[in-house]
C-alpha cells in the first residue's frame, strides 16, 4: 500500500454500484458471457473493467448482503463488519464458486469498527465468516477472473432477509458514519465504497418475475441527484414497486451516503450508467460516481 | 400492547419473511441450511423423509418440502433463500425455483422475463386491476 503523500489519510474516492445476481456468478465462472442472453449485460461492465484497471484501489469497502449463508436464523445482525485477515467464498448449495479468497483489510475494518460504533452504529464484528455470491458476483464483475483480486475487500452485510431490515434512512447515515471512519484512517489510502444488490426483482409467491423499470431508473435518477430524498423512500414502496427482493437497493444508500458531496463536497461525477433485465429473475442496474 | 405494523399485506402474491413467519419456519429453514454441506445433501437425497424426520419441523412442512410446494413452504415459514438450498439439491437454478411459484410453465416464465418481467401494473395492490 502506498505510503507518499503525508498530507492526508484514507480517503473514498469513489462508489460503485452494481446487482449481485447469483445467476451472472455462475455465467462468468462456466464460460457462457459471450452467450447471446448473456452478452448484453456483460457488455455493460467493459467500461466497468477497464475503469477499474486504471482506478484500482488499495481497499474495497464492500457493501453487500448475505442469503443466509454465512448468518442463518440463529444469528441475524443488521449490520456485520468483517474484521478477519481472510474470508472463504461460501458453498451455496451447488459447490463453492471458483474463485479467489478474499483478502481482508483488519486494521482499517477495526478502525472503522471502532469509529463507526463511537459514532452511534451497533455494528457486529465478525472474525471468521465465509462469504455468498452478494460479495463475490460484483468482485468479478468489475474484476474479471485473476488469479487473486486485485486488492483488499472490507465485507459489510446487511440483513434484507429478515424484516425489518433497516430503513434507508439508517443506512445512509451509517454511510456518512463509515466515510467519517475511513477518511480518520491516517495511512494514505484509496478506498472505493460498493454497494450492491437489486435492482427490482421478486424471487417468491405468484408475484414472482416482478421487474419495475420506470422505478428503477428514477432510483438511480435519484441516487446521482437527490439522495437525501431518496433516503426517505420507506420500505413499503421499496416492496410493493421494486419487489419483496428488490429491498436490497437500500445497500446502495450506504455506499451513497460516504460519497464527498454529503460533506460539503462538490456533486460526484458519473463515469458510468447501465441498466438492463433480464440477469434470470432480475433487473440489472450499475453505476460508477467518481468523487471530485 | 399495540401491535406491529405489517403494511405489506395488501401487496398481492407477496409474503415477506418477518419476526412471525420467521418463528413458525425456524426448523423448516434451519433444516435447508443444513443442505449447504455437501454430505447432508446426499443423506437427503437418499432418504429424504427420514432426513425431514431429524428435524422439529410440522408434518405439513415435511410434506410441502417432499412435494417441493415453495409457495407452501413460504406459507409455512420458509424463506427463499433458505429455501434454495432445496433447489441447489436438486440441480435447479434460482430461475426454476421462481417460476415453478408462478402458475407458469418454465419456458413461459422464462419468455415473460426475457420480454423485460412482469408488469408492476396491476400489481401494486390486492385486488387492483
Amino acid at each position: 500500500m502506498s505510503k507518499f503523500k503525508k498530507n492526508y489519510g484514507a480517503r473514498i474516492t469513489a462508489g460503485v454500484f452494481t446487482s449481485h445476481v447469483p445467476a451472472i456468478g455462475a455465467a462468468i465462472d462456466n464460460a457462457k458471457t459471450t452467450e447471446p442472453y448473456w452478452q448484453p449485460l456483460f457488455k455493460g461492465y467493459d467500461f466497468s473493467k477497464k475503469w477499474f484497471k486504471e482506478n484500482k484501489p488499495d481497499v474495497i469497502f464492500l457493501v453487500y448482503n448475505d442469503h443466509a449463508t454465512a448468518f442463518s436464523l440463529d444469528l441475524i445482525p443488521t449490520f456485520a463488519i468483517g474484521t478477519a485477515a481472510e474470508f472463504i467464498p461460501a458453498d451455496e448449495g451447488y459447490g463453492a464458486r471458483p474463485v479467489p479468497k478474499i483478502i481482508g483489510a483488519p486494521l482499517l475494518a477495526s478502525h472503522i469498527t471502532q469509529s463507526v460504533i463511537q459514532d452511534d452504529f451497533d455494528l457486529t464484528i465478525v472474525n471468521k465468516m465465509d462469504v455468498d455470491h452478494g460479495l463475490t458476483v460484483p468482485l468479478s464483475l468489475i474484476c474479471g477472473q485473476p488469479e487473486k483480486w486485485p486488492c483488499p475487500v472490507i465485507p459489510f452485510a446487511v440483513n434484507v432477509v429478515q424484516y425489518p431490515i433497516p430503513s434507508g434512512k439508517r443506512c445512509f447515515m451509517l454511510g456518512q458514519a463509515i466515510r467519517r471512519a475511513i477518511e480518520s484512517y491516517d495511512e494514505p489510502l484509496n478506498v472505493q465504497i460498493w454497494g450492491t444488490g437489486g435492482m427490482s426483482h421478486q424471487l417468491q409467491g405468484p408475484r414472482a418475475g416482478l421487474i419495475n423499470k420506470e422505478w428503477d431508473n428514477r432510483f438511480l435518477d435519484q441516487l446521482i441527484k437527490d439522495p437525501i430524498s431518496l433516503a426517505n423512500v420507506p420500505h413499503i414502496e421499496y416492496i410493493r414497486e421494486a419487489g419483496s427482493e428488490g429491498i436490497e437497493l437500500v445497500m446502495w444508500l450506504i455506499a451513497r451516503g460516504a460519497m464527498a458531496d454529503l460533506n460539503g463536497g462538490l456533486p460526484p461525477k458519473v463515469v458510468h450508467r447501465f441498466y438492463h433485465v433480464p440477469a434470470s429473475n432480475t433487473a440489472v442496474g450499475h453505476l460508477i460516481l467518481e468523487n471530485v | 400492547m399495540m401491535p406491529l405494523d405489517k403494511p405489506y399485506l395488501d401487496v398481492p402474491g407477496t409474503t415477506i419473511f418477518d419476526a412471525d413467519q420467521s418463528r413458525i419456519g425456524y426448523h423448516l429453514n434451519q433444516f435447508c441450511m443444513s443442505l449447504m454441506k455437501a454430505e447432508n445433501r446426499l443423506r437427503f437425497k437418499s432418504n429424504e423423509q427420514a432426513y425431514l424426520d431429524e428435524w422439529a419441523m410440522t408434518e405439513e412442512q415435511k410434506k410441502a418440502v417432499l412435494s417441493r410446494d415453495l409457495n407452501l413452504c413460504i406459507s409455512l415459514g420458509g424463506n427463499i433463500y433458505f429455501l434454495a438450498k432445496i433447489g441447489a439439491t436438486d440441480g435447479k437454478s434460482f430461475q426454476q425455483m421462481a417460476g415453478s411459484m408462478t402458475g407458469m410453465t418454465e419456458e413461459e416464465y422464462k419468455t415473460m422475463m426475457i420480454n423485460g418481467g412482469r408488469s408492476i401494473d396491476g400489481n401494486r395492490y390486492i385486488g387492483s386491476k
